[in-house]
């Protein structure tokens, strides 16, 4: 694959990721408020707590968003990946802003801004630099 | 009991991503289409890194979830970065990364950030 294809494949599992754990992490929270059980050690509550459909809808979307992050591994740096997937971070203070109406104070703006920033410095870094895999496995 | 619980954490997130991202390496270019994940998942069954490294990621998200029982979320998401900074690091000398000065730069961009919106 041509390494300007391989540069899209790279942003669209980014964006495949994020989506997943965004929704992943809503739909589990969402689901867990629907239990009435308090959580505690007993690991019986917790296989009770997945027959609710909004908290097993949130554990395999965070399942896939886990094999997307791997794929996204196997087209970038860690060093890569670290940075830009923190983007998940302003995306949940743009989606509690916006959908949730919560009130972000001036210094989560300010992280929000700083994480932006820098994933997009990160972003426009050669994305795969090791050269452990680059011969034949 | 709270600081057993945040090195848990903290280093089975290290040890977690760097076994994935030394093996996804070595394995070639993946996708996430049907075929892909396919492939993805009879990768991981077949490396013993890579069946670690979800141990390792259990044990990372059950100490979170143990954690965040008892303290609040903005102390333990600056927390959990400190993984950030050590990964980075390792993946300099371990994995063998170029890490330049603008992606150190976007780096520390992001590890503030991280700080500001989580406390």
């Amino acid at each position: 694959m041509s390494a300007r294809a391989s540069d899209l494949k790279t942003f669209a599992v980014l964006i495949l990721f994020l989506a997943l754990k965004a929704a992943g992490n809503w739909s589990l929270a969402f689901g867990m408020k629907q239990v009435p059980q308090r959580m505690s050690a007993n690991p019986m509550l917790y296989l009770g707590a997945m027959l609710e459909p909004f908290v097993a809808a949130g554990i395999l979307a965070l399942i896939l968003a886990v094999l997307a992050r791997m794929a996204l591994l196997s087209l970038a740096d860690l060093s890569f990946v670290l940075p830009v997937t923190a983007i998940g971070y302003a995306i949940a203070v743009l989606v509690g802003k916006i959908f949730l109406h919560e009130t972000v104070t001036n210094r989560r703006w300010l992280g929000t801004l700083l994480i932006v920033a820098g994933a997009a410095l990160v972003g426009s870094t050669a994305r795969k630099t090791s050269a452990i895999g680059a011969q034949a496995p | 009991m709270m600081w057993i619980l945040v090195v848990t954490m903290v280093l089975a997130t290290v040890l977690s991503d760097l076994l994935q991202s030394y093996e996804m390496k070595r394995s070639g270019e993946h996708s996430v289409s049907v075929r892909g994940l396919a492939r993805l998942l009879a990768t991981i069954v077949r490396r013993r890194f890579l069946i670690l490294s979800v141990v390792c990621l259990a044990v990372s998200f059950f100490s979170f979830m143990a954690l965040v029982q008892s303290e609040p979320l903005s102390f333990v998401v600056p927390i959990s970065s400190a993984s950030f900074v050590i990964e980075t690091f390792l993946a300099r000398f371990v994995l063998r990364e170029r890490i330049s000065a603008r992606r150190a730069a976007g780096a520390l961009a992001v590890l503030a950030g991280v700080v500001l919106v989580g406390g």
